[in-house]
């Protein structure tokens, strides 16, 4: 009897404090964010998939084609393949592709690079039903972002 | 309460299967148990871990050292900090690399934000499991302010694999110190509010107290460790015991319950939340000035011949990588000990004669991470 009381008591109290807290917190304002009417800005250092860096001068992508990201990939993702263009002191790249249904954004392709070729993009609205819509061009990428 | 001995509950055939999993909400991830039930009361437990195998051990064997640093942040996807660290660790103490102090007060800050942020979900998830849906907004609140500010450092808010051979891959920012530091001042009020909404609410108590023993010696014979083996009374914590990365330079405490119920391994974390965020406080304000990645590192990690090994203290207990290293770039074995499999190998012993509903709640109180388990 007495132990029934005691935890009406403090079964109360609890119930008290819980309401209390709750309420408290209903006239707070909201934390979450209504997307897509708002969307957070994506922090400088985001990961989306990878994108060539272009080269201010020529206006061509830096990459000399070294394939040090593509052996640097833990998961095969990237294939690159370049020639020596006449004329030209450097290799560079004629294919570019990036398979991003393998990629875990590991960053371990733009830590790599020598020329700083590569970098994140901010993309994070990728959904599809396909899986070739993740299989990019990245050479396409940067020439159709030129126009 | 008691229990009814095992004689008494275990009729001669009337006991059935029951399969908790591999889909269930009230196990988080897919791990299966093959409950023998005589009624209500659990007379046997058999885990069945296996659902999600990745193999990380053997990708760890076929990859190169650097390759397979992005595996370690998604063993146990809560606490991926501590799991780079071990393995950074292993490879910095083979090869005899020097830190920078500024890299290892940055891996001890971020590790921490991990820990609790990790916590803060198990929190959130336990509670779930026992029936309460509110506080997991509240935890999930708080979680989200340690992801933004880790994201905005590190470019993820999951797997973040943001350590590296010789230090971190990216320097933290004002902007970073200045959130943790706020982040420090807002949680410690918030702990109260913890306290009040959650912990002395009496059906908690009530569903936790005396119930689910998980006693030292227990712990010890199934190698439990974290959490558990701390509230079981056992002041046993990786970052005291075996100090690595800076740890050493820190003042805090371990938590320790002796009562080895569902209620003391609670008791524990919440804690813990509070010590972390100690050395949280010190770390930032005594961040040394410097490098954040040793000068010099090669770009292909190679690690000379030898058995090494590197212990952490993760959110769910001691992670230890053992590498065997022929000389080559691709490590000859690596063995992950992972804690969340030996946390997990007493449910067996510990659950039988157990109300299921009890048994969820202790099998919530071990706070598994599927993937850590199945590797
Ligand atoms: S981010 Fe990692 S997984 Fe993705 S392409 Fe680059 S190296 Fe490969
Ligand atoms: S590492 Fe850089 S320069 Fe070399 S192939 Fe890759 S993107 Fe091009």
């Amino acid at each position: 009897m007495k132990n029934l009381i005691k935890d009406s008591v403090s079964g109360f109290k609890t119930l008290v404090v819980g309401m209390r807290l709750t309420i408290d917190q209903f006239f707070r304002r909201p934390v979450t964010v209504h997307y897509p009417r708002e969307a957070l800005k994506m922090p400088e250092r985001y990961r989306g998939h990878i994108e060539l860096v272009r080269d201010p001068e020529t206006g061509n992508s830096l990459c000399i084609a070294c394939k040090s990201c593509e052996k640097a990939c833990p998961s095969d993702c990237i294939f690159v393949e370049g020639i020596k263009r006449e004329g030209e002191k450097r290799k560079s790249p004629t294919e570019f592709s990036l398979d991003f249904t393998k990629c875990s954004l590991c960053g371990s392709c733009v830590e790599v690079c020598p020329t700083d070729a590569l970098r994140f993009t901010k993309e994070y609205n990728l959904a599809s039903t396909e899986r070739s819509a993740y299989l990019y061009d990245l050479l396409r990428r940067l020439e159709g972002q030129k126009k | 309460m008691s229990v009814p001995p095992l004689e008494l509950i275990k009729g001669p055939d009337e006991t059935f299967i029951l399969n908790l999993g591999p889909q269930h909400p009230a196990t988080h991830g897919v791990l299966r148990i093959k409950l023998t039930m005589d009624g209500e009361y659990v007379t046997r437990a058999e885990p069945v871990p296996g659902y999600i195998h990745r193999m990380h051990e053997k990708m760890g064997e076929n990859r190169t050292w650097n390759q397979f640093l992005p595996n370690t942040s998604r063993i146990d996807y809560l606490s991926a900090m501590a799991y780079t660290h071990a393995f950074v660790g292993v490879a910095e103490r083979a090869a005899g690399i020097e830190v920078p102090p500024r890299a290892e007060y940055i891996r001890v800050i971020t590790s921490e934000l991990n820990r609790i942020s990790s916590h803060l979900v198990w929190f959130g998830a336990f509670l779930l499991d026992l029936g309460g849906f509110t506080p997991l907004l509240y935890a999930f609140d708080d979680r989200e302010k340690i992801l933004d500010l880790l994201e905005g450092i590190t470019g993820s808010r999951l797997t973040y694999c943001y350590y590296r051979f010789g230090g971190v891959c990216n320097d933290v920012d004002d902007a970073f110190l200045r959130g943790t530091k706020e982040f420090v001042a807002h949680m410690r009020p918030r702990m109260k509010l913890y306290r009040d909404l959650v912990t002395d609410n009496i059906i908690l108590r009530k569903r936790l107290t005396d119930i689910g023993h998980i006693s030292a010696d227990m712990c010890r014979r199934y190698g439990a460790t974290g959490p558990v083996i701390r509230g079981a009374g056992v002041a046993y914590d990786t970052r005291k015991v075996e100090p690595y990365s800076a740890y050493r330079e820190f003042d805090f405490d371990i938590p320790v319950f002796p009562e080895a119920d569902s209620m003391a391994r609670y008791l524990v974390r919440m804690e813990e939340i509070v010590q972390s965020l100690r050395i949280i406080e010190q770390a930032v304000d005594r961040l040394p000035d410097g490098p954040f990645i040793a000068p010099k590192m090669p770009k292909v990690m190679k690690v000379p011949p030898g058995d090494y090994f590197y212990a952490t203290e993760a959110a769910r207990g001691r992670f230890a990588v053992r590498a065997v290293s022929d000389g080559k770039e691709i490590p000859y074995r690596l063995k992950l000990r992972a804690p969340s499999f030996s946390n997990l190998s007493l449910f067996e012993e510990a659950s039988r004669g157990m109300m299921l509903p009890d048994a969820l709640a202790m099998l919530g109180s071990l706070d598994l991470v599927i993937p850590d388990i199945d590797r």
